[in-house]
């Protein structure tokens, strides 16, 4: 009786949400290009709930090596594609998304005005879900060694040696360090922590073999000296595996990741019990924290129909509708959806867009360089070269890049 | 044949040849001679959730103009060979002039993209040819001993490396050498360092990704000398055996010369192979210790802004080295068809 009952209701509820989310769509073609985290699959369901319409979705972590490809036919293979701040530029670089003035007039309504990203004036972009890295900490294990929870990355180190001292643990930091974008980006965030600027103003001339630019590596460095000493392959999902097997106390991790962190299979109970997030850190006695901004939002294509445009519009609008918020997929994301009510686990991201973190730069060379510092930091990680070498070797890196792309003279 | 009937058998292979080997080689060749317009960048504002920052834009309508009247991109000749990417003429040059021992020089060039990759390459394309090629005849001949019964079983798993894809046979090998996998931590034990790491160590990580490359082509040599074996003469095997050669003399004098051919086959094959170098890079995520021209390839493609001028450049590199590789054993081969004509 009892199952029947429980069936019942979950019908009901289904036949529901089925009801409040009809989208009824007179043709066209939808056809997504995007990565894959639990949040953008959310939102490529949503779309694809739409009726009247032919869907296609590919969601893949290659996602960037496709996109460029697949809307550079005409017409596009792919009608839209989920792109975060880094990633819009190869798409406006090469010019295959359009200006969404037009639609937004027509179907987006629902939309507030921070999620439209506009670029010289046109929206070329709307914004769903912000993301920064933050820090993520197992409060039983600062309990135990009586020390607050780190604001700096020198409270940091100070409490990982304390850790290390009283044979807790090992290797009590973590962090995504494998060689390529994620190092890159690790040193983007101390860069910037330490008053970096990548280019000189208004130029695309390097400018990262600064004082900053030393400071930065040298904290890694140190930071590296508490990790597993595999550091270097380490990318996300490796260092959440050290996390969730209780080997790691305190790591800089993704918002996107720190919520559904303690989820997974086999996750050991203390980990459950201690996980706790917090804002990101400042480094060197800086303001700004050591860490970047991000957003995750939806294009669409050039080479498309009107018609086909209009329907991809509207699959997307209703993916990211203020109604797909529930229990379930508000811990998901920080989503930038009207109406969208933070869960504890968006605290980190919350205070780091409260805390003034720098957005990553949205320039047409800082792909190259990302590139650049993603090869050439490694042989200091390892103690191969000094910080200043690595640097000098980051800037020709990028500057021989920049040459090719037509950057720089 | 008559020069007819072969050029009508010939066609469609000659056909297959032109369309997917010589045309992608022009191809390559064209694109790493051009580089992209210069870019036309205008000043602008970007605004977002984190409120408006200025910011620096490419302006499409002019470069769409650019890219109209030459679509090709601009010439740059040998421009882009030169850089620093690939051949860094000048860094070379300096560095010559500068250093004042080989040791300096060598490790100046040891931290350009390009030599760096050419020091595994070739380190790992000469260690793992000769060592496949032994371990793939020791085991033909010791399966040639076997029982007939028991080849079968024996012959399938000697199989089994070249089976598995590339990139999870590198992938597995990779978990068991973490330092919490099975062999990592065996290796820890047998050497009581809790703290080695093969990953964390460059001569380690070469090590194991040689053990790898062996591990993965033995197989592919193991059954072209099977099947050689098969064709040895038993006349002069059972001469040898009379005359009173022991088992290693009959091995060495009789067997090896009778192979000889299938070696040269097999190295070339495998010289071209280990020299495209690429699956375990990826899959031992070992970029940091080792890097290869393909990899320097696939990088340059996957990076946020795709750079094919660089990616081209690397790739008619790396065609020039597998045709400096195989050049000796071409000549050889060319000799003993000119002897044996």
């Amino acid at each position: 009786m009892y199952l029947k009952t429980t069936a019942l209701a979950g019908a009901l509820v289904l036949a529901a949400a089925g009801a409040a989310s009809a989208c009824e769509i007179t043709g066209g073609r939808v056809s997504i290009i995007g990565n894959e985290f639990p949040a953008i699959q959310t939102v490529g369901a949503g779309a694809g709930e739409c009726g009247g319409i032919e869907f296609n979705s590919n969601l893949t972590a290659d996602h960037q090596k496709l996109n460029v490809a697949g809307m550079s036919g005409d017409p596009a293979e792919y009608t839209t594609a989920i792109i975060a701040n880094s990633s819009i530029v190869a798409l406006i670089n090469e010019d295959v998304i359009q200006p969404l003035d037009d639609l937004v007039a027509q179907y987006g309504q629902d939309l507030r005005p921070n999620q439209l990203i506009t670029i010289d004036g046109k929206v070329m972009a709307v914004a769903f879900m912000a993301n920064a890295q933050h820090l993520v900490y197992r409060k039983d294990v600062l309990e135990q060694i009586g020390a607050e929870v780190p604001t700096s990355y020198e409270d940091m180190l100070a409490a990982a040696k304390m850790i290390r001292d009283q044979g807790i643990m090992d290797n009590p930091i973590g962090g995504a360090y494998a060689a390529g974008w994620n190092l890159a980006q690790e040193f983007n965030n101390m860069f910037l922590g330490y008053g970096g600027n990548h280019f000189k103003a208004g130029t695309a001339e390097p400018n990262v073999n600064s004082e900053a630019g030393v400071n930065a590596l040298n904290m890694m460095k140190a930071l590296s000296e508490y990790m597993n000493p595999d550091f270097l392959t380490h990318d996300s999902n490796a260092t959440n595996a050290e996390y969730r097997a209780g080997n790691v106390a305190l790591m800089n991790m993704w918002g996107s990741r720190a919520a559904t962190l303690t989820t997974a299979e086999g996750v050991l109970q203390e980990v459950i019990d201690g996980h706790a997030i917090a804002g990101p850190m400042t480094v060197g006695g800086g303001a700004t924290p050591a860490s970047t901004l991000w957003w995750d939002g939806w294009t669409v294509a050039k080479n498309v129909s009107d018609a086909d445009a209009e329907a991809t519009f509207q699959a997307m609008m209703h993916g990211i509708r203020p109604a797909m918020l529930n229990d379930e997929t508000s811990t998901l994301a920080v989503w930038l959806i009207d109406g969208y009510e933070p869960t504890p686990a968006a605290i980190g991201v919350f205070e780091a867009a409260q805390a003034g973190t720098i957005p990553y730069p949205m320039l047409p060379y800082m792909g190259l360089m990302h590139t650049a510092l993603g090869n050439e930091l490694a042989d200091f990680m390892q103690g191969k070269e000094s910080a200043e070498q690595a640097l000098t070797d980051v800037e020709a890196a990028y500057v021989a890049a920049a040459k090719e792309k037509g950057f720089l003279n | 044949m008559k020069h007819r009937t072969f050029f009508w058998f010939f066609l469609p292979t000659a056909l297959a040849m032109l369309i997917f080997i010589a045309a992608p080689i022009v191809s390559v060749v064209l694109q790493s001679l051009f580089v992209p317009h210069e870019a036309v960048l205008i000043e602008t504002e970007n605004c977002g959730p984190f409120g408006c920052t200025p910011s620096t834009v490419i302006d499409q309508e002019a470069t769409d103009k650019l890219r109209q009247e030459q679509p090709l991109g601009r010439f740059a000749g040998l421009e882009v060979y030169r850089d620093r990417g690939h051949l860094a003429v000048t860094e070379v040059r300096t560095a010559w002039a500068e250093s004042e021992s080989w040791g300096d020089f060598f490790s100046v060039l040891g931290n350009l993209p390009f030599y760096r990759s050419m020091a595994f390459t070739l380190t790992y394309t000469f260690t793992v040819t000769p060592l496949l090629i032994m371990l793939g005849f020791a085991i033909a001949v010791a399966v040639n001993s076997l029982n007939k019964h028991l080849k079968g079983v024996v012959i399938f798993f000697s199989l089994l490396p070249m089976i598995v894809n590339p990139l999870v046979g590198s992938l597995v090998l990779f978990w068991m050498i973490d330092s919490r996998g099975v062999l990592g931590s065996l290796i820890q034990y047998l050497a009581d360092d809790p703290n080695l790491s093969l990953k964390a160590s460059t001569g380690l990580m070469w090590i194991s990704l040689i053990i790898y490359g062996v591990w993965h082509s033995a197989p592919f040599a193991f059954v072209v000398f099977y099947a050689g074996l098969q064709t040895v003469p038993m006349d002069t095997l059972e001469s040898a055996q009379v005359d009173g050669a022991t088992r290693w003399q009959q091995i060495r004098y009789v067997v090896i010369p009778h192979l000889m051919p299938l070696v040269t086959f097999v190295a070339l094959i495998q010289l071209m192979d280990n020299f495209r170098v690429f699956e375990p890079i990826i899959g031992f995520n070992a970029s940091a210790h080792a890097q290869s021209l393909s990899w320097i390839i696939f990088n340059d493609l996957g990076g946020e802004t795709r750079q094919l001028s660089a990616a081209a450049t690397t790739s008619v590199l790396t065609i020039i080295g597998v045709a400096i590789l195989l050049s000796p054993v071409l000549v050889r081969t060319w000799r003993d068809f000119k002897e044996k004509a």
